[in-house]
């Protein structure tokens, strides 16, 4: 059993937490930005924006994942600068992935970000801007403080999303190991060539983290709830 | 002294209703702004702070806060505003609250010993009763020395004994800071004992200007007694009828003839005013 664990292949686990921490990372930086935007505009362009954040959600990973291949591909105005300016090659490798995920993820991190803001009472907002600060004062001092379980909700749904996404990264990515091969694609992998017993820890472990990872956000979210007694 | 001349559509329970006010307010005054709800009496007060845009022009001390062209950020006219639902930042403590609008910790802590809450300065708002929150919220709008306090109805959802006790503490401030103060208020007891200068709006429009007493006294000719209430009931009692009427929180019996009742309707607003009497006052035994 200890040899097993011992000689057992990790690095799918390794690249899969790697890969969801800078996608959250990258996402929380102007997720912050965008959903803010979002919760404050009185724009007609609203549902537009909004429409187009939520779409990851509802389309088919291999649609996202085609289109997201098709722009990043060397053949591509996008892909042929990234190539020709900084060398960058996007596809079949691991920022490809980062850039799929970043996509993939969004709406992930937007919509419970956005939803916390617009639960705030307006009036809180307007007497910091009352007092003279600037909205960029208020997001950071006031709004971002006093939305604690959607940022806590917004940070982990994100990075279990991720860690759970299949679709979109065997396309961008197809499978190669310590680049592209993530936790997702390995276990599909074992699965084609009838290893079930490797399928079955990859499995069980994904499965316990993800409980864990969710158990933990609600139990934050509860006890949260419970001190500071909603917002008044 | 402030100059307003406005005008907004509103979207009132009747359909669009325009606001058209033309005021002009001297310094250190304190003037309650009243009417029914739905008259424009709060859209004037946001416009006044920069948060709603409206045509015409607000002037302040010369200073132009809105005209044709341009609109003050409220970030950068210098007032003060308390809401009615305080809103305190949960996640700052008491002086926090106050020193996140100015880092000036002598006056927070001026503030707060004025209005006798020096002692709850490191309490979070969650934790206080609605009278503490609204002191508070008090104390915030005057950090960065108003040139313009701006509050919407601040007491409405406080019971009597609390609003008494904030209402001195609104009029130890105005001694204090002089700040021409602007107060929406539906209590006539709070309006007479705060303002020195009374504005009634009616959909949309200032319908009575003047001081508390010309006002707010519905007494007219020799009347000792006038009391607007509302008819609740007519009981015929042998010859005679009795009519049940509300006025503020208290119900009263008024005697009537055949005819009288015959002309009153239940439901209706009436006038009760009496003059031959000499009324008795006494210290209430409550």
């Amino acid at each position: 059993m200890f040899e097993i664990v011992k000689n057992f292949d990790f690095s799918p686990f390794v690249l899969s937490f790697k890969l969801a921490g800078m996608t959250t990372a990258i996402l929380f930086s102007f997720g912050i930005f965008l959903a803010w935007y979002l919760s404050q505009t009185k724009s007609k362009m609203k549902p537009i924006f909004e429409a187009i954040t939520a779409l990851p959600i509802v389309l088919p990973p291999s649609v996202l994942g085609f289109y997201i291949l098709f722009a990043l591909s060397q053949n591509s105005p996008i892909g042929a600068f990234f190539n020709e300016y900084f060398g960058i090659k996007m596809v079949f490798n691991f920022t490809g992935l980062v850039v799929a995920s970043c996509l993939y993820s969004m709406p992930f991190m937007v919509q419970p970000l956005q939803s916390g803001f617009e639960a705030l009472p307006k009036n809180m907002l307007e007497a910091s801007y009352i007092a003279g600060k600037s909205k960029f004062v208020t997001l950071f001092k006031v709004a971002l403080p006093n939305i604690k379980p959607s940022l806590m909700t917004a940070i982990v749904i994100t990075f279990a999303h991720t860690v759970g996404e299949f679709g979109v990264v065997l396309m961008v990515g197809g499978s190669i190991p310590n680049e592209t091969k993530v936790a997702s694609v390995a276990i599909y992998e074992m699965v084609e060539i009838m290893d079930y017993t490797t399928a079955h820890i990859y499995s069980g472990i994904m499965v316990t983290i993800s409980f864990c990872v969710l158990l933990s956000v609600y139990l934050f979210n509860r006890k949260q709830n419970h001190r500071i007694g909603g917002l008044s | 002294m402030i100059e307003i001349a406005i005008e907004k559509e509103l979207l009132g329970s009747h359909g669009k209703m325009p606001l058209h006010v033309t005021l002009s307010i001297e310094d250190k005054s304190f003037v309650a702004l009243s009417g029914q709800s739905g008259s424009g009496k709060t859209t004037l007060l946001r416009i006044l702070a920069g948060l709603e845009n409206a045509r015409g022009t607000i002037r302040v001390d010369g200073e132009e806060w809105l005209n044709e062209k341009y609109m003050l950020a409220p970030q950068q006219r210098g007032i003060g505003f308390v809401f009615q639902d305080y809103a305190l930042f949960p996640n700052m403590s008491v002086i926090e609250n106050l020193l996140f609008v100015r880092q000036d910790k002598a006056l927070a802590q001026h503030l707060l010993k004025l209005i006798e809450m020096d002692e709850l300065a490191q309490r979070k708002p969650n934790t206080l009763s609605g009278g503490q929150k609204q002191r508070v919220s008090l104390c915030r709008a005057m950090m960065n020395h108003p040139k313009l306090l701006l509050m919407d109805e601040p007491l409405s959802a406080l019971d009597p004994l609390m609003r008494t006790k904030l209402q001195h503490e609104i009029l130890t401030l105005h001694k204090e800071f002089e700040t021409t103060t602007i107060m929406v208020s539906h209590d006539p007891s709070e309006i007479y004992r705060l303002s020195n200068r009374v504005i009634v709006l009616n959909q949309g429009n200032v319908i009575q200007d003047g001081d508390a007493k010309s006002v707010l006294l519905k007494t007219q000719g020799s009347q000792k007694f006038s009391f607007e209430g509302e008819l609740l009931d007519i009981i015929k009692v042998d010859v005679i009828y009795v009519a049940i009427v509300s006025i503020g929180q208290q119900i009263v019996e008024v005697v009537l003839d055949e005819s009288e009742a015959r002309e009153l309707h239940v439901g209706s607003v009436v006038n009760i005013s009496t003059k031959a009497f000499a009324p008795v006052i006494q210290t209430s035994k409550r």
